[in-house]
C-alpha cells in the first residue's frame, strides 16, 4: 500500500539519486572525463523544456482543447532547424565573452550596462515566477493525490491550511536546499555545473519513460491501441470537437512563434542550451534529438487525455491530473508511484535549473551592481568569493518562496497551461534585444531599453493584468469594459484589435511596440564607442577568431593588480592558475617576470571575471584597479576598420603568396625547360665543333703534306687537291646551314610569302640536280598533274627543301640501276609531293630521328657530302608554311620522303586547320 | 721488322691522308671505316699501333678501346686516339679507358709522326 511515508521516503532517496549522478558527473568533470561533454546528454539536457506542464498540463490541454497542446512543441521543433546558425552563434559569443546568462547576453551586448541587466533579470523573475509556482502547485498536488490511494481525490486550496502544514511549503524549502546544493556546491563561482546537467539529463530519461509507461498501460492494458481508444471516445462523444484545434490557424502560428522563441530565451533554456554547452559539435546532435524527445514525449497525451474523460465522465477529475489518477483508478500503486516519480522529475528538474539561472541573473545584475557601489566606498571586510557565493545561494532561496508565496496567493486561481504561456510571452520579449543585437550593429543600449519596457509593459497590461482579474483580485470591469470604462484600453482588445486569443493579441501588441520602440531608439542616436566594440564582437561573433582586444583599450595596468582582482572573486590560486595558463598559451609567455599587462591582457582579465559576476559588474571592476583612458567613438571605428583591413589584408596577402607559389613553380618549370635546352644548345654546339673540325682536318693534313713535298706526283696531287676542295665545299655549306638554320630558329629569318606552283619549283629543282643523279648511274621518274598547284609559299625556301630531298636521294639511292621518283598530287586541300628512291632506305629506329640536327639517318657508311643539317632546315621551312615532312621506309627498299603543304582555295589563301593528318594519310 | 699501323676512321678523307703519312714513314698501313670492322682487325692483324677516330658508326672509338684494353691478348697493342671531340672531359676519358695518346683533330701531321714514332720505338 501506497502510504505518506513510503511517498516521502521515495520522494527523498529519488533526490538522493539525483545528487548522487551529479556528485558523480562533477567528479568525473575534476579528472577530465566529463559526461556531458557527450551530445546525447546535451540534448536530454535540452529536455527541461518539457517540464511539469507537460507531463501534467499537456494532458489536460488535450481533453480542452485535442490538438491544441501540440504547437507548444511544433515551434522548437520548427525552430532546431535554425539552431545550427542561431544557437550556434550564441554559443560561440558566450563561450568568448564568457556569458553567464541571458541578462549578461543583452547587458554585454548593449555596452555592458548594469540598467539592461537589471531589467532583463527583473523581467525574467517577474515572468518566470508563476512558472515556478506552477512546478510547486503540481508537485504538492501530485504527492497529495498519491497519498489518498486507492482513493481518486482531489486536493483541496492549499492556501486554506496554515504554511507550516502545507506540503508545498516543505517542497519549496526541500528544493531550495536542493538547488544550494546542486548550483553553489564549489566555493568556485564559475558559471558551470556539470553534475546538475547530469541529473537533469537523467531527469529527462525518468520522465519520458514515465510518462510512456502510463500511456502504454492505457493505450494497450486499458484499451486495444491507439484505433480502440479514439473508437471508444468517438461513440462517447468525447472527440468530435477535439480534433479541430482551438484559435485557428493564427493562434497556432503565434503558439509555435512563441514556444519557438522560449525555447531559447526561457532563462533556464539558456543555462542548459548556451552557459553549459561544453563543445559547438553538440549541437549537431541536438538539433534531431531534441525534436524526436518531443515527439516520443507526447505519443500518448492524446489517448491519456480521452480515456480520463471516457474513465472520469461527469466525476469532476480535473483533466491535468490524468496521468496520475487513471493508473490509481486501476489499482496500479507502482505505476502510480512511477508515474508520480516522472512529474517530480519533470517539476523539480525546471525548479532546479530555473533557479539557478534566475539566481545568478539576480545576484549579477542585480545585487552585485548595488555591492559593488558600497565597495566603492567601504572595501568588505569578507571574502569575495564567500559574499558571491552567499549572494547567490539567498537568491536561490529567495526565488523559490517568492514562487512559493505566488502558489499560496494564486491558488488555484488559474489553469497549469495558461500559466506557461504567460511566462512564455514574458521571456519573448528579449528576441529583439537579443537576436536584433547579433546581427544587426546599429542597436544601442536605449533602444534595447526601450523595447524591452515596451514589450514588458504590455505585456503586464495584457496578459497579466487580465490573469490577476480573471483570479479575481482585480475588478471584471477593468477586463469587460476596459480602465475607467475606456473601451479602446481593454486588455485584451487594445485599440479595439479584437478576434484574438488573449496569447496571440498579447504577442502582437507586445512584440510590435518591443521591435518598434527598439529600432526607433536605436535610430536616434549613433552606437557608442563601448556599443560599437561589443557590436562587433557579436556580429562578427562567427568570423573573429581572436578576441579584438589590441588596441581597444588604452591606458595603465599591473598585472599583479588583475590577478588580486580576479582572485578576490575566483581565489587566489584558482585566478593564478588562469593566468599562468592564458600566458602560456595565448601568448607564448613562460617568463613569470615579464607578463604584459596590456589591452589584451586586460580583456583576459576582463572576461574571466564575468564568468563570476557577469560582464557588466566585471568592466566596473577591472576599471576600479587599471587607469584608462576612454577611447572615442572615432578612434574605436578606426580600430575596428583597421582590424577588418588587416583580416581583408591577411587574406590578400594569403592569395598572393599562393600566387608566388604558383609563380615559383613555373619559374621553376622554366628553369628545368632552360637547363634543358641549354643541354641541348651544348650538344648542338659539340656537334657543330666536331662537323667543323672534320673538313678541316682532312684540309690541313693534304695542305701540310702538299707543302712538306712539293715533289710529289701530279695525279696524286690533283686528288689531294680535289679532297682539299671538296672539304672546303663542304665547309662552307655547313658554316651557312648552321647560320640558316640559326635564323629560322631564332626568327630572324626573312620570308617571303607569295603564290607559287609547286609544278614550276619541282621541275626546277629537277633542272638543278638530274646530272648529279644521271652522273651516279640513276635514272629519274617524274609525275605531274596539268593543272597548277598553287600554294602560299617562299619560292626558293620551296627550292631549298627539294634540292635537299633531291640530292639525299641521289646519295642513297641504289650504287647499280638507283632509281629517283618524285609524284605531286593533291589530297582534298593538300597538294603532297613525294620523293622516293631505291636505296637501303632508313631503318625504323632511326626514322623518328633524321629530322634531328647531325644525325645522319645511314649507318656505317662516311658521308662526305651531308652536313646532318638538311633535314631538319628543311622541316623546318615546311612546317612554317603550314606542312609537314615526313618519311615512310622499309628497309631495303627505299625511302619516300614526303611533304604536304595547303592549297590555296579560290578567292583567298586559307591553309587547313590540321594538315598532319593529310601527311600520315 | 715493319711496323703494324691501322686506322679506324669513318671519314674517307681523312683516313686517306694519314694512309699516305703512315706509308711515307714505310709502316705496314691497312684502313677500317668503322669501329666493328677495326676491332675485328685489331684482333685478326694485332697491328702494333691503332690510330683510332672516336666518332663512328656502329662501334664508337671509347668502345673498341676498352675492348681491345680488356683483352690480354691484345696487350702490346699502342692506342692513338685521333678525334675532332677536342673537350677535356673526352681526352680524359680515352686515357682512363687506356688510350696511349689522345690527338685532337686537326692536327700537325709532324706532331702526328713523331707521336706515332715515340710510340713504336723500342724502349730500352
Amino acid at each position: 500500500m501506497l502510504s505518506g511515508p513510503l511517498v516521502v521516503v521515495t520522494s527523498f532517496l529519488y533526490l538522493g539519486l539525483l545528487f548522487a549522478i551529479a556528485y558523480w558527473a562533477d567528479r568525473r568533470a575534476d579528472t577530465g572525463r566529463s559526461v556531458i561533454s557527450n551530445p546525447t546528454v546535451y540534448a536530454l539536457s535540452l529536455a527541461v523544456y518539457c517540464t511539469a506542464w507537460t507531463y501534467y498540463g499537456s494532458v489536460g490541454r488535450a481533453a480542452a482543447t485535442g490538438y491544441g497542446f501540440l504547437p507548444i512543441y511544433l515551434g522548437p521543433t520548427l525552430a532546431a532547424t535554425l539552431w545550427v546558425f542561431l544557437l550556434l552563434k550564441m554559443v560561440r559569443i558566450s563561450k568568448s565573452q564568457r556569458i553567464t546568462s541571458i541578462a549578461d547576453f543583452i547587458s554585454s551586448r548593449y555596452g555592458k550596462s548594469h540598467l539592461l541587466g537589471g531589467l532583463v533579470t527583473v523581467i525574467a523573475v517577474v515572468g518566470v515566477l508563476p512558472y515556478i509556482a506552477l512546478q510547486l502547485k503540481a508537485i504538492s498536488s501530485s504527492f497529495s493525490i498519491l497519498i489518498h490511494y486507492p482513493d481518486v481525490m482531489l486536493p483541496g486550496g492549499a492556501h486554506t491550511l496554515p504554511v507550516w502544514r502545507d506540503t508545498a511549503f516543505y517542497i519549496a524549502l526541500i528544493l531550495a536546499v536542493f538547488t544550494i546544493l546542486l548550483g553553489t556546491r564549489h566555493l568556485d563561482a564559475s558559471e558551470r555545473h556539470e553534475g546538475m546537467v547530469a541529473a537533469i539529463a537523467f531527469e529527462s530519461i525518468v520522465k519520458l519513460f514515465a510518462l510512456t509507461a502510463v500511456g502504454v498501460f492505457i493505450t494497450f492494458g486499458l484499451y486495444d491501441g491507439f484505433g480502440d481508444v479514439v473508437h471508444q471516445a468517438l461513440q462517447a462523444g468525447h472527440l468530435k470537437t477535439r480534433l479541430i484545434p482551438e484559435g485557428g490557424a493564427n493562434f497556432w502560428f503565434s503558439l509555435s512563434l512563441l514556444s519557438a522563441l522560449a525555447v531559447l530565451m526561457l532563462p533556464r533554456q539558456f543555462q542548459v542550451a548556451v552557459v553549459e554547452n561544453s563543445g559547438e559539435n553538440q549541437l549537431r546532435r541536438a538539433i534531431w534529438l531534441f525534436p524526436l524527445y518531443l515527439l516520443l514525449i507526447n505519443i500518448f497525451v492524446l489517448p491519456i487525455a480521452l480515456a480520463g474523460q471516457l474513465e472520469f465522465a461527469g466525476m469532476g477529475v480535473d483533466a491535468d491530473t490524468y496521468v496520475l489518477t487513471l493508473p490509481i483508478a486501476h489499482k496500479q500503486q507502482w505505476l502510480a508511484l512511477f508515474s508520480y516519480l516522472g512529474g517530480l522529475s519533470a517539476a523539480t528538474g525546471m525548479v532546479i535549473v530555473e533557479t539557478i539561472a534566475l539566481s545568478t541573473m539576480v545576484c549579477n545584475d542585480l545585487v552585485m551592481p548595488g555591492l559593488l557601489r558600497r565597495w566603492r566606498y567601504r572595501a568588505p571586510s569578507m571574502d569575495l568569493s564567500v559574499i558571491l557565493l552567499l549572494v547567490r545561494r539567498g537568491a536561490i532561496f529567495v526565488v523559490l518562496m517568492l514562487g512559493y508565496s505566488y502558489f499560496r496567493l494564486a491558488g488555484e486561481a488559474y489553469a497549469l497551461v495558461a500559466i506557461g504561456l504567460i511566462s512564455f510571452a514574458a521571456v519573448a520579449q528579449f528576441a529583439p534585444a537579443m537576436i536584433g543585437g547579433m546581427y544587426w550593429r546599429g542597436g544601442t543600449r536605449g533602444g534595447a531599453l526601450a523595447g524591452l519596457s515596451a514589450g514588458f509593459l504590455v505585456w503586464i497590461y495584457t496578459l497579466l493584468l487580465p490573469s490577476f482579474a480573471k483570479s479575481g483580485w482585480l475588478a471584471r470591469d477593468f477586463l469587460d469594459l476596459g480602465p475607467f470604462g475606456i473601451a479602446l484600453l481593454k486588455p485584451q482588445a487594445l485599440f479595439g484589435l479584437e478576434g484574438f486569443d488573449e496569447i496571440t493579441h498579447c504577442l502582437f501588441w507586445s512584440l510590435t511596440l518591443n521591435i518598434g520602440a527598439y529600432l526607433i531608439v536605436s535610430s536616434i542616436r549613433a552606437p557608442n564607442a563601448e556599443e560599437t566594440t561589443q557590436a562587433t564582437r557579436f556580429v562578427d561573433a562567427m568570423s573573429i577568431n581572436r578576441p579584438i582586444a589590441e588596441g581597444l583599450w588604452r591606458g595603465r595596468a599591473e598585472v599583479d593588480d588583475l590577478i588580486s582582482l580576479t582572485g578576490r572573486f575566483l581565489g587566489e590560486d584558482r585566478a593564478r592558475e588562469s593566468f599562468a595558463e592564458y600566458y602560456a598559451k595565448e601568448r607564448n609567455i613562460e617568463d613569470d617576470a615579464e607578463l604584459p599587462a596590456d589591452g589584451e591582457t586586460v580583456h583576459f582579465a576582463e572576461t574571466l571575471l564575468a564568468g563570476a559576476i557577469g560582464s557588466a559588474s566585471a568592466r566596473a571592476m577591472i576599471a576600479s584597479v587599471v587607469q584608462e583612458e576612454p577611447l572615442g567613438l572615432d578612434e574605436v571605428m578606426d580600430i575596428l576598420d583597421e582590424a577588418s583591413q588587416i583580416r581583408a589584408y591577411s587574406h590578400e596577402l594569403e592569395q598572393k603568396s599562393r600566387e608566388l607559389e604558383a609563380a615559383t613553380a613555373e619559374l621553376k618549370a622554366a628553369n628545368v625547360k632552360l637547363l634543358e635546352l641549354d643541354h641541348l644548345k651544348d650538344d648542338f654546339m659539340s656537334s657543330v665543333t666536331h662537323e667543323l673540325r672534320t673538313p678541316l682536318t682532312s684540309i690541313r693534313a693534304f695542305s701540310e703534306i702538299l707543302w712538306e713535298d712539293p715533289k710529289i706526283d701530279l695525279e696524286e696531287r690533283k686528288r689531294f687537291l680535289g679532297i682539299i676542295v671538296s672539304e672546303t665545299e663542304r665547309l662552307t655549306r655547313l658554316v651557312n646551314q648552321v647560320l640558316d638554320l640559326a635564323k629560322i630558329e631564332s626568327g630572324h629569318a626573312v620570308w617571303t610569302s607569295s603564290e607559287v606552283d609547286l609544278g614550276d619549283i619541282i621541275r626546277q629543282s629537277i633542272d638543278a640536280s638530274e646530272q648529279l643523279i644521271i652522273d651516279r648511274g640513276g635514272r629519274l621518274k617524274l609525275d605531274l598533274p596539268d593543272a597548277p598547284a598553287k600554294v602560299m609559299a617562299d619560292q626558293d625556301r620551296l627550292m631549298q627543301v627539294m634540292l635537299n630531298l633531291l640530292s639525299n636521294a641521289a646519295k642513297f639511292m641504289a650504287k647499280e640501276s638507283g632509281r629517283v621518283e618524285v609524284h605531286l598530287k593533291r589530297q582534298q586541300n593538300m597538294y603532297k609531293v613525294m620523293v622516293s628512291d631505291n636505296g637501303s632506305g632508313v631503318p625504323v629506329k632511326l626514322q623518328p630521328v633524321i629530322f634531328e640536327k647531325f644525325r645522319q639517318g645511314v649507318e656505317g657508311s662516311a658521308n662526305p657530302l651531308g652536313t646532318g643539317l638538311g633535314l631538319p632546315i628543311s622541316r623546318e621551312i615546311i612546317e612554317h608554311f603550314g606542312g609537314r615532312l615526313s618519311v615512310k621506309s622499309t628497309p631495303e627498299k627505299g625511302a619516300i620522303f614526303s611533304f604536304v603543304l595547303p592549297c590555296i582555295n579560290r578567292g583567298g589563301a586559307a591553309p587547313s586547320n590540321n594538315p598532319g593528318q593529310e601527311a600520315e594519310a | 721488322m715493319t711496323k703494324k699501323v691501322l686506322i679506324v676512321d669513318d671519314e674517307q678523307n681523312i683516313a686517306i691522308s694519314v694512309e699516305y703519312l703512315m706509308r711515307r714513314e714505310g709502316f705496314d698501313v691497312s684502313v677500317a671505316k668503322d669501329g666493328e670492322e677495326g676491332l675485328a682487325m685489331i684482333r685478326s692483324t694485332k697491328p702494333d699501333l691503332v690510330l683510332l677516330d672516336v666518332m663512328m658508326p656502329k662501334m664508337d672509338g671509347f668502345q673498341v678501346c676498352s675492348e681491345v684494353r680488356a683483352d690480354a691478348s691484345l696487350a702490346g697493342v699502342r692506342i692513338i686516339m685521333l678525334t675532332a671531340k677536342g673537350r677535356e672531359a673526352e681526352i680524359e676519358k680515352g686515357l682512363s679507358l687506356g688510350a696511349d695518346a689522345y690527338i685532337p683533330k686537326p692536327f700537325s701531321t709532324s706532331d702526328l709522326v713523331s707521336r706515332v714514332k715515340a710510340l713504336l720505338e723500342p724502349k730500352e
